[in-house]
């Protein structure tokens, strides 16, 4: 987030666009709801009728993977009425002249032929969106989640600079991290391409800054994304596999081709909690601590660093990560010996220039978001407050691009995925919790009436769900939160996930996959069986 | 008997709230909304007022396990740690460093992100190592 979640409260203006706020961030749908109640308005853009959707002023149901012709209608209007920051675009930006030039490619009509959002609503939100003082954008995965992932985020960052909502109170872009600490573990260099602080490893400045810290030879060559690898594991190229509390049979598109690759692994460790898919296929299953059995720091979606305290001991012979790693490098012959997780902290902060002021005494009474370059500075909660990171904000003008696979006569339905309010992502710990297993004990596909109705499908039964990779057969749930045309499912029940049916296609640049979009159908399950039983 | 309460940050998703685990004689008995934290004011939602039910759920697991006869069975941390070690610099003595990967994780803290990164870059001399940022 280039902005911090307090924040969202005093902002006029809330744009929420592929983030099922209520469900996957409820803290932060809870400031959105008193930013309405203090005479924000608030856009909701989702494919479907999301609760957000309820309070919104507008909510619109763009077609899945259209987002990027949508922001290019608005900035279309913003432009056509004069209702950008001249002043701000003028001083801090740069890149303006192409923006303005493809931005004319996208006139109200046309891009409501794309999204299927009517040409006045498109206007309505850009007006609204442009004509508040200060406005934040909130995005999650239905955003990022698609082969033009990075076009999606860059059209966001153009609307922002577009109305100068960057480096001001109240306004930002501010993707919500679905994970605890996804985004400390980018912070601290678990990339393919960056050292921590993601200082980048084809820098020689850079490798030879680690390799005078960490005593020894580092590769200056980018490595492998979590999907590259697993394509590696099947040609062969890659090995040996390490996998520390991830579940990638769970949460990784196309989970056949998962197996596969996991299976063709000539040694798989895995360190976790519980024994996950993904364990069940190791070599040699290590039981690491949870976050109530260790002390460290987690980083949160608004860069604040904030402490995990120990409250109970690990179970059983269980250890915490941290030591694990020390223990496994000091085997593979290099000696690892750190006391205390604040002892490695002390290292993070010597070594990561955004870190640099941070230590375990300073978070203590309530985290702090970096950049924190010294002991003596405050924190960041406002990034590009006077100046961005490179100096001027770049405009990228993008046109809009078709998601990679589209419906056709064997497969006329769209899926799209999300989570579940009790569920938490592969449901390791969340069905392994009573009181939430309890609200949500199975999973189920979300069917708008009309397609159930023409499929002889009754709300509760069993349907088989078929893409390209494979088949699941799931509850239907009949609902009008969706449009005809398109289905919902989570991925948090392994024993029917939608991660079988998902499109491995990557964004070219970021290489995320396209889970948010893949042509699948539904079939009534009685007549598959009566079917299969004929032959 | 022992009561204490315990305050910490939330393992679900990224608002960073804080919470006080409850913990009486070593056991997990609650979760509660921590009211100084300025993000979560006292608050907390479904997933995170049972916070600590998972942990120390039967279903964990308390043993490291290595496959003997395709079945996964207990062993000791000295066996199961020694077969990793031997078997990772087995393959990278063969293969080379850039025929062994990582995966680090969103769930575990900066620390340990820290340090699998460092292992997989000093002790392999690749960068193959990721995690689910994009999953």
């Amino acid at each position: 987030m280039t902005n911090s979640i307090a924040e969202i409260e005093d902002s006029q203006c809330v744009f929420v666009i592929g983030s099922n706020t209520t469900v996957a961030h409820p803290l932060v749908a809870h400031r959105i709801y008193r930013a309405k109640a203090k005479g924000a308005k608030v856009i909701v853009a989702d494919p479907r009728r999301i609760h957000l959707a309820s309070i919104a002023d507008i909510h619109v149901s763009q077609n899945l993977g259209s987002d990027v012709a949508l922001v290019n209608g608005m900035m279309n209007v913003i432009l056509s009425k004069g209702l950008h920051d001249k002043a701000f675009v003028e001083e801090r930006t740069e890149g303006f002249d192409a923006l303005q030039e493809m931005v004319k490619n996208y006139p109200p009509e046309r891009a409501a032929e794309i999204t299927g959002i009517s040409a006045e609503d498109i206007v309505r939100m850009a007006e609204t969106y442009a004509g508040a003082e200060a406005a934040s954008i909130l995005y999650t995965m239905g955003i990022t989640q698609h082969t033009h992932g990075v076009d999606n985020v860059k059209s966001l960052a153009n609307l922002a600079m577009l109305t100068g909502n960057l480096g001001k109170y109240g306004a930002g872009v501010n993707p919500l991290r679905g994970q605890n600490n996804v985004q400390g573990a980018c912070d601290m260099g678990g990339l393919p391409n960056v050292y921590p602080a993601y200082q980048v490893v084809t820098d020689a400045g850079n490798k030879q800054k680690f390799e005078d810290a960490w005593q020894a030879k580092l590769s200056d060559r980018v490595g492998y994304t979590v999907m590259e690898m697993m394509h590696g594991l099947e040609d062969g190229s890659l090995k040996g596999m390490v996998i520390l509390g991830e579940n990638p049979v769970g949460s990784d598109p196309d989970t056949t081709h998962v197996k596969h690759a996991l299976e063709s692994a000539e040694f798989l460790a895995v360190i976790d909690i519980f024994l996950t898919d993904t364990a069940k296929l190791a070599h040699v299953v290590l039981p690491g601590a949870s976050y109530a059995e260790k002390d460290g720091t987690f980083s949160n979606t608004e860069r604040k660093v904030l402490r995990v305290r120990k409250a109970v001991e690990p179970v059983g012979e269980s250890k915490p990560d941290w030591q694990i790693i020390c223990e496994l490098s000091t085997r593979f012959g290099l000696p690892m010996a750190y006391s205390s997780p604040s002892e490695i902290f002390d290292e993070i902060a010597k070594v990561a220039p955004s870190y640099g002021g941070l230590s375990y005494e300073r978070i203590e009474a309530c985290g702090i978001p970096w950049p924190c370059p010294s002991p003596d500075h405050p924190g960041t909660p406002i990034l590009h407050k006077d100046r961005f990171t490179r100096g001027k904000g770049l405009f990228h003008a993008i046109e809009y691009r078709p998601p990679d696979e589209l419906i056709d006569d064997e497969f006329p339905l769209q899926l799209t995925t999300g989570r579940y309010f009790p569920h938490y992502h592969t449901g390791t710990m969340t069905r392994n919790s009573p009181t939430l297993h309890a609200e949500m004990p199975e999973g189920h596909v979300e069917i708008n009436q009309e397609d159930a109705s023409r499929l002889g499908l009754k709300d509760r039964e069993q349907a088989r769900i078929v893409s390209r990779r494979g088949e699941i057969v799931s509850k239907v749930i009949v609902t009008d939160s969706i449009d005809p045309g398109m289905v919902f499912m989570s991925f948090h029940f392994m024993e029917a996930n939608a991660n079988v049916l998902t499109n491995p296609a990557l964004d070219p640049i970021c290489k995320i996959p396209e889970y948010k979009v893949c042509a699948v159908r539904v079939e009534k399950l009685e007549q598959v069986q009566a079917a299969a039983a004929a032959e | 008997m022992e009561l204490n309460y315990v305050r910490t940050t939330c393992p679900y998703c990224g608002c960073g709230c804080e919470m006080l685990l409850e913990v009486l004689d070593g056991k997990l008995l609650g979760t509660f909304p921590a009211k100084t934290n300025p993000m979560n004011q006292g608050k907390l939602c479904i997933k995170g007022w049972n916070a600590h039910e998972f942990v120390q759920s039967p279903e964990r697991l308390t043993k490291p396990l290595i496959r003997k006869n395709g079945e996964l069975v207990e062993v000791s941390w000295d066996e199961a740690l020694d077969f990793t070690a031997s078997k990772l610099k087995e393959i990278k003595d063969a293969h080379g460093g850039d025929s062994v990967a990582f995966l680090t994780s969103a769930k575990c803290t900066n620390e340990e992100n820290y340090l699998l990164q460092k292992f997989c870059r000093i002790g392999f001399g690749t960068n193959n190592i990721d995690h689910c940022a994009r999953l």
